[in-house]
C-alpha cells in the first residue's frame, strides 16, 4: 500500500511541494525534506511539544500530524520566527532573560510564546503557565521562560 | 522515532457522502482519522499495522458548533480549542467546558476533536463523563442512513462501542435549559497539564426546594469505559436532599465501583478519592442550599 | 547584589532561531542507521540468535560480541559491563547484536525479526533481596563496592544520648529526562581511526572506552560533542555504550553510523539515579545537641559497577550533613541487582543521602519537642568544626544567617506554628511549611582532582580572537558563556573575542568531564591562570604594557605570533597545598570547599485527593563570588524543579527490571502549570576557591527540596512518609495507616 503522493505547503512563506507518503509525519517533512531542523523530536507522542510549529497559525505538535492533512496550509517554524536583520521580540526577550538553557524544547517554547501573544498580547503569569504547559523542559524549571515571555508581552514591538 | 508507514493508507474524501461512501467498504479496515492525537501515539506504537485511514479532518459538515432553541449540536470534529471559545458551552454546558481545557494542553487542545474522544473510548477520557451529564446524543450516519443513539449507551466495553461498520458519528448533540444547577467536575490527573486521568469526578444536580430534580455523576477512569452512574440517579432523583442521602450514595458507590490498578495509579486511591469527592461536593451542596 | 551586566547566553541565537546542530540534526553523505536488539530478559544465559525469514539479512549490517576488534568491555572503572552481552545476561535491555541498514524504518523492522534464545533464571530487584543474597548476581556477594567514615566514637556518642532515635529512609530512582535523547555518528575510517559525533558530556571518557572497544591510541580516537540537549548527569557515561555500538557497525560496515535511541528506549535502557535505603540512628543530649550519628546507606547499583562506587562516595561523604557532631560512623554499600547500571543524575549519590538525615532531624526535632530550625541552629557546623571525614571547615558558612533569611522571606517560624491552628478550622486542605539544611562539595572527592589533572588552554588567534581549549561540555548550563568571562576578564579583552572551541579530543585538552560541579570552579579556575599567563607573557616579552586596551592587546598578540608562531597558554590542575585525604579511612578533605544551603517549602496537602501542592519554594545558598546571575539562578531554579519532581511525582514503575512508564505521559515530570514560584537568593561571602572566588553549583539544587517538601509535609499532617517520590496513592495509604495506628 505503499504510495507517494503531492502536497503543497507554504513553508515559513514559501511555497514547496513534497512527494510523501500521506502519512508522514509534518515533523519528518519539515526535518527531513526541507532539513529545517530547528523543530526537534523529543517523545514522538505529543507530550514534550519540541515539534511544535503553528499550522494556520495554530500551535500544533508536528509529531502527531500526517502530512496529508496539512495540504495546503501554511507552517510557521522557528526558521521563519526571525528576519535575517534580527531576532523577534520574544526570541530577544529569552536571550536576555535566560529563556533557553540547552535549547533542546527551545523552538517549540518559542512557537508555544508566540502562539499565546498573538491571540493574548497582554497575558498574566497564569495564562502563561497554562499556554507553554504543552512544553516541557527540564533546564529551567520555567521560571525564566515565564519571564521571558511576560518581558516581551510588555515590550512595546512584541511580535 | 516513527515506525515504518509502508503498511499504512490514507484516503481523503472530498465530502461526507464520499467519506460514507468509502466507509460502505467494509473490506477496508477502515479507521476514520480526525485531529489524530490519539491515533498518531498508537502509530508510534505499532498498534495500527495495516490501517486504512480515512482522513476526515477537512469534512465540513462535521464541523462548528449550531445552537437552536432547545438544542446545542456540536460537529464531530469540533476541537477543544473550539469548545473553549464557545460562549454558549462557556455558559450553559461548563463541565464540558472545564473538561475541554484540562485536556492536554494547547497543542494538543488544537486538534483534538469531540468525536475522536468518544469514539477512541479511553476509559479516561475528559469530555464523556460531562457529556454523559448532559444526556448527549450522538447521530451516527452511514451511507444507509442516520440514527441518534443515547451517549449512555453508546460505550459497551474496553475500547468497543455501539458503531455498526460504515457508521460515523457526526454530530453530539445536548439539550439546553440545563444551566440552573449544581455543576462539578473535578479532575484528578497525573499533573495539571498534558495529564492522564486517575479519577474524572463529573457531577450534576437539580435542586427544587430541597428536592432532588435531576442527578447525575459520570466517572471516568473507573471502569472499562466511561460511567454513568444510574444507581445513584434512581436512588436520588425525587428525593429530599440530606445528609442520609449522602451516606446511601457512599455505600451505593462504595458497593459498586471496582477500578483497577494500573502504571498511572491504584484501584485503591481511585475508589478512595471518587468516595471523598462525592461527600465533599455533595456536603457543598447541601451547604450552598442553606441546610 | 551590585548592579553589573553580563553577557547573554554565548550560543543563545543560535539556539533561539533553530540553527544549533542536534546530533540527529546531522545527516552525512552514505549513512547508515543503527539499532540494537535487546534481551527482554533480566537474567539468563545467551543459548543462541536465530535470524528469521521475512528479511532480506544480506542488506544489514550485523554486529556481534565476537566482532570486536578489542575487548568486550564498557571501560569505566571496574571492566565488568561487556559491550555486547555474549554468554550472560544480566539485565532486561541488555544489548546482545546490532543492526545497522539504509532506512531506519527497515532496520527497526528487521529488529523485530532477530530472536534472541535466552534461558532466563531468576534475576533479584531489590537492595534488600540482593543484601540477603537471595541470588547472587555479581561477584561473590553482590557488593560493588563499600565504605566505613568513622570519626571519634560511635558507640560511646550513641550512650552519651538522653534519647536515641531510629529511622529508615528510601529514595526511588530517577530518570534524568533531557528532552534530547541520547544519539551519536560514529565513523570507523580506512586508516584505523574512529570518529564519534554524538550528545554527551565528557569527550574523553568516551575516548577512553573506543580506546578499549577497538585497541586503539589516543591519536586514533577522535570524539566530537555536538550541542547537546541536556544532560544531568545521564550523559556522563551512557555515550560511552551507544558509541561504542555505533562504531562498531561502523567498522564492520565501513560507512558512517548513526544511532538515536527513542525516548521509550531511552527511558528502558540509559542510566537513572541509584535507588536508596538508610537506617540512620541518632542520638542527642538534653540540650538537642546531636551525640552520635550511626548511619547505614545502601545503594542499588544495578547490573554492573559502571560509576555506583563514586556515587556511592559522594552520598556516604554527604550523609552526615553539614552539622557538627562528635561521634559518627557511616556505612555503605552499592549493591548489585538486575536493574539496567544506575548512573550519574545531578547530585550524585547526596540527595539520597540528604533526604534520608533531613527527613531524620525533622523526625528527631518533633520527637523532642524542639522547633526544627531550632535543632538545626545547635547542630550545624561553624568555621572550624569538623566534618564526619575530619575535615576542619575553613569558612564560616554562616547558616544562622541562612535561616534568618529563610525567615525573613517566608515567615518560616510564624507559619511553622500557625499553620496547625489554620489547619484544624480547614478540614480539607493542610498547609505546612519545612526545610532542609545542607551542603555540596564541589569538584571531585578527595584527591580526585588532582587524579584527572585537567589541562585548559588558550590560544591567541592571528584574526584577533583567543579561543579558550576546554573538553568541559556546554550541556545547557552555560559553561561557554561562563568560560568566555572568565577568559575575557583574566585577559582584559571583551568576551565577544573569546571563542570556545568546540569539544573535540583531537583539538581540546583534557579538562575533565563535565560532572560534580566543577566546571566553573576547577576549570574556570584554570582558565583565569591560563589568561594571566598569556597576558603575562605579552608583557614579559615587552609586546603590553601595564595597562591596554583591547587593540592594543590583539597588536602585542599579532606581533608576537608574527615573531614566535603562535601565543598559546595551557594550564594544569596541581592541587593547592594543605589539602590532604586518606582515601583508605576516608578521613581528611573530601571537598576543597562545599555551597551551603537552606531550602524551604510550603505546601498544601489535598485530603480529599492526597495531592501535595508546593505553593512557595525558596532556596537560599552561600556559594562564593556569582559569575553570572541570569544563568545562575537558572541552575537553581532547574535543579529545583527536578528536585520538586523527585519528591512528588517522578516514579520509576518497575516490572521484572524493566521500567514500565517509559513515555513522557507516564513518567510525570512537571509542566509549566505545575511548578511552584522558585526563589533564589545567593549569598556571596566566600570567595576563596575559584576563579573571582565561584564555588560550584550545578548539584547543589537537587539536594534540598525532596525533604523540604516531605518536612512541610510532616507539618501540615503531623507526620510524614520516609521516602520519595511520594505520590498521591502513596500519601493516602500513609495517611490510612497512620489513621489505623
Amino acid at each position: 500500500m505503499s504510495h507517494k503522493e503531492e502536497f503543497t505547503l507554504k513553508i515559513n512563506g514559501e511555497t514547496k511541494v513534497f512527494l510523501a507518503h500521506p502519512m508522514e509525519r509534518l515533523l519528518d517533512t519539515i526535518r527531513s525534506d526541507e532539513n529545517l531542523t530547528g523543530t526537534k523530536e523529543g517523545c514522538g507522542e505529543g507530550e514534550c511539544g519540541a515539534c511544535s510549529v503553528l499550522v494556520n497559525g495554530k500551535l500544533v505538535n508536528s509529531c502527531l500530524i500526517p502530512i496529508s492533512q496539512v495540504a495546503s496550509s501554511e507552517i510557521e517554524t522557528i526558521e521563519g520566527v526571525a528576519n535575517s536583520e534580527s531576532l523577534a521580540p520574544i526570541q530577544k526577550s529569552f536571550l536576555e532573560n535566560g529563556g533557553a538553557q540547552c535549547g533542546f524544547c527551545t523552538p517549540g517554547m518559542v512557537l508555544a510564546a508566540i502562539s499565546l501573544l498573538r491571540d493574548n498580547p497582554a497575558p498574566n503569569l497564569e495564562e502563561v503557565k497554562t499556554a507553554l504547559s504543552g512544553n516541557l523542559c527540564r533546564c529551567t524549571g520555567y521560571k525564566k521562560i515565564f519571564e521571558s515571555t511576560l518581558i516581551c508581552s510588555q515590550m512595546e514591538d512584541q511580535q | 522515532m516513527r515506525n515504518s508507514t509502508s503498511t499504512l493508507s490514507m484516503t481523503t474524501p472530498e465530502d461526507l457522502s464520499e467519506a460514507l461512501q468509502l466507509l460502505a467498504d467494509t473490506d477496508k479496515k477502515w479507521i476514520p482519522f480526525a485531529g489524530g492525537t490519539d491515533l498518531m501515539v498508537q502509530l508510534e506504537s505499532n498498534l495500527l499495522d495495516g490501517a486504512d485511514f480515512l482522513n476526515i479532518w477537512g469534512l465540513f459538515e462535521l464541523q462548528g458548533i449550531e445552537e437552536s432553541d432547545c438544542e446545542v449540536v456540536l460537529g464531530a470534529l469540533t476541537t477543544y480549542s473550539e469548545i473553549r471559545s464557545s460562549e454558549v458551552i462557556k455558559s450553559e454546558f461548563p463541565l464540558l467546558y472545564q473538561a475541554a481545557g484540562l485536556t492536554g494542553a494547547k497543542a494538543i487542545q488544537n486538534r483534538g476533536t469531540i468525536g475522536g474522544n468518544i469514539v477512541n473510548a479511553s476509559p479516561a477520557a475528559d469530555t464523556p463523563p460531562a457529556l454523559l451529564c448532559y444526556d448527549a446524543e450522538l447521530l451516527l450516519s452511514s451511507s444507509e442512513g442516520q440514527r441518534w443513539v443515547d451517549y449512555q449507551d453508546f460505550h459497551t466495553g474496553y475500547k468497543t462501542h455501539a458503531l455498526a461498520p460504515g457508521e460515523l458519528i457526526t454530530h453530539i448533540k445536548l439539550r439546553r435549559g440545563q444551566e440552573k444547577k449544581f455543576n462539578f467536575y473535578h479532575k484528578v490527573g497525573t499533573r495539571n497539564a498534558q495529564a492522564i486521568s486517575k479519577v474524572l469526578f463529573c457531577l450534576m444536580v437539580q435542586v427544587n426546594n430541597s428536592r432532588i430534580e435531576k442527578f447525575r455523576l459520570a466517572l471516568g477512569s473507573m471502569a472499562a469505559t466511561p460511567i454513568l452512574m444510574d444507581s445513584l440517579r434512581d436512588a436520588f432523583e425525587e428525593q429530599e436532599f440530606g445528609s442520609d442521602l449522602i451516606e446511601k450514595g457512599l455505600s451505593i458507590l462504595n458497593e459498586e465501583l471496582s477500578p483497577i490498578d494500573d502504571i498511572r495509579s491504584t484501584g485503591a486511591y481511585r475508589k478512595k478519592v471518587t468516595l471523598n469527592l462525592f461527600k465533599y461536593y455533595m456536603e457543598k451542596i447541601y451547604v450552598g442550599l442553606g441546610q | 547584589m551590585k548592579k553589573r551586566s553580563f553577557p547573554t547566553r554565548v550560543e543563545g541565537v543560535s539556539k533561539l532561531t533553530g540553527k544549533s546542530k542536534y546530533i540527529d540534526d546531522l545527516k552525512f553523505p552514505n549513512m547508515l542507521h543503527g539499532v540494537s536488539v535487546r534481551s527482554s530478559v533480566p537474567r539468563g544465559k545467551i543459548k543462541g540468535v536465530s535470524f528469521k525469514p521475512g528479511i532480506d539479512w544480506e542488506k544489514f549490517t550485523i554486529v556481534r560480541a565476537s566482532d570486536i576488534p578489542g575487548k568486550n568491555v564498557i571501560q569505566v572503572i571496574l571492566d565488568d559491563q561487556p559491550c555486547l552481552a555474549s554468554s550472560h545476561i544480566s539485565h532486561p535491555g541488555e544489548v546482545v547484536l546490532l543492526l545497522a541498514g539504509e532506512d531506519r524504518e527497515e532496520v527497526l523492522k528487521a529488529r523485530d525479526y532477530v530472536e534472541l534464545d535466552i534461558e532466563a533464571s531468576p534475576g533479584i530487584f531489590s537492595i534488600e533481596d540482593s543484601l540477603a543474597k537471595k541470588e547472587v548476581v555479581w561477584g561473590s556477594d553482590n557488593i560493588f563496592k563499600e565504605y566505613t567514615i568513622t570519626k571519634g566514637d560511635v558507640a560511646k556518642g550513641i550512650s552519651a544520648g538522653s534519647q536515641v532515635i531510629e529511622g529508615s529512609y528510601s529514595t526511588g530512582a530517577q530518570e534524568q529526562l533531557y528532552i534530547e535523547n541520547h544519539g551519536v555518528i560514529a565513523h570507523a575510517s580506512d586508516d584505523g581511526s574512529i570518529t564519534v559525533w554524538g550528545s554527551l558530556q565528557c569527550p574523553y571518557y568516551v575516548q577512553q572506552a573506543l580506546r578499549e572497544v577497538f585497541s586503539l591510541p589516543p591519536e586514533k580516537v577522535r570524539v566530537v560533542q555536538t550541542e547537546t540537549g541536556g544532560g544531568f548527569g545521564g550523559k556522563e557515561d551512557y555515550p560511552s555504550i551507544i558509541s561504542s555500538h555505533a562504531a562498531l557497525l561502523s567498522y564492520k560496515s565501513k560507512r558512517p553510523v548513526k544511532m538515536i535511541y527513542s525516548r521509550a528506549e531511552d527511558m528502558e535502557v540509559t542510566t537513572k539515579r541509584h535507588p536508596s535505603m538508610s537506617h540512620i540512628k541518632m542520638a542527642v543530649d538534653k540540650k538537642g545537641k546531636i551525640t552520635g550519628l550511626d548511619f547505614e546507606f545502601f545503594l542499588d547499583g544495578g547490573a554492573y559497577a559502571t560509576l555506583s562506587s563514586v556515587v556511592l562516595s559522594r552520598g556516604t561523604i554527604h550523609a552526615a550533613g553539614p552539622y557538627n557532631i562528635e561521634n559518627v560512623r557511616v556505612h555503605s554499600k552499592a549493591v548489585a541487582t538486575n536493574h539496567p547500571p544506575f548512573g550519574a543524575f545531578r547530585g550524585f549519590g547526596a540527595p539520597q543521602s540528604i533526604f534520608a538525615l533531613e527527613r531524620h532531624m525533622d523526625v528527631v526535632a518533633k520527637k523532642l519537642g524542639i522547633d526544627p530550625v531550632e535543632f538545626r541552629k545547635i547542630n550545624v557546623l561553624k568555621i572550624g568544626d569538623t566534618t564526619a571525614t575530619g575535615q576542619s571547615i575553613a569558612e564560616e558558612p554562616g547558616y544562622h544567617e541562612l535561616f534568618s533569611t529563610v525567615d525573613e522571606l517566608m515567615d518560616f517560624s510564624e507559619k511553622s506554628k500557625s499553620f496547625a491552628i489554620q489547619n484544624k478550622k480547614n478540614p480539607i486542605v493542610k498547609k505546612g511549611i519545612g526545610l532542609a539544611c545542607f551542603f555540596h562539595g564541589a569538584g571531585f572527592t578527595g584527591s580526585g582532582e588532582s587524579y584527572l589533572a585537567s589541562i585548559v588552554g588558550l590560544e591567541a588567534t592571528r584574526d584577533g580572537q583567543v579561543v579558550v581549549k576546554a573538553s568541559s561540555t556546554e550541556i545547557g548550563q552555560g559553561a561557554n558563556t561562563i568560560f568566555s568571562q572568565v577568559a575575557s576578564s583574566a585577559l582584559g579583552i571583551s568576551e565577544q573575542s573569546v571563542i570556545v572551541a568546540r569539544p573535540d579530543t583531537s583539538n581540546v585538552p583534557n579538562s575533565g568531564p563535565t560532572v560534580a560541579s566543577r566546571t566553573t570552579m576547577v576549570v574556570g579556575d584554570l582558565l583565569e591562570k591560563a589568561g594571566s599567563s598569556l597576558v603575562s607573557t605579552l608583557r614579559t616579552t615587552g609586546f603590553l604594557g601595564e595597562v591596554y586596551t583591547e587593540r592594543e592587546f590583539f597588536e602585542a598578540s599579532g606581533k608576537y605570533i608574527d615573531q614566535f608562531g603562535s601565543l598559546k597558554s595551557y594550564v594544569q590542575y596541581k592541587q593547592p597545598p594543605g589539602i590532604k585525604w586518606d582515601e583508605e579511612n576516608y578521613q581528611g578533605d573530601a571537598y576543597a570547599t562545599y555551597a551551603w544551603a537552606v531550602y524551604a517549602a510550603e505546601v498544601s496537602v489535598n485530603t480529599l485527593t492526597y495531592e501535595t501542592k508546593v505553593d512557595d519554594f525558596v532556596a537560599i545558598q552561600e556559594v562564593g563570588h556569582v559569575m553570572h546571575p541570569t544563568l545562575a539562578e537558572g541552575q537553581i531554579e532547574g535543579g529545583v524543579a527536578q528536585g520538586v519532581g523527585y519528591a512528588l511525582s517522578e516514579k520509576v514503575v518497575w516490572e521484572e527490571g524493566l521500567m514500565k512508564n517509559s513515555q513522557m505521559t507516564n513518567y510525570i515530570m512537571h509542566t509549566s502549570a505545575d511548578v511552584p514560584d522558585i526563589r533564589v537568593y545567593f549569598e556571596e561571602k566566600n570567595q576563596n576557591y575559584g576563579p573571582k572566588g565561584a564555588k560550584g553549583i550545578g548539584e547543589l539544587p537537587m539536594d534540598g527540596p525532596a525533604p523540604a517538601i516531605i518536612n512541610a509535609v510532616q507539618n501540615a499532617l503531623g507526620s510524614a512518609p520516609h521516602f520519595i517520590p511520594m505520590l498521591p496513592e502513596d500519601l493516602m495509604e500513609f495517611m490510612e495507616a497512620s489513621s489505623e495506628s
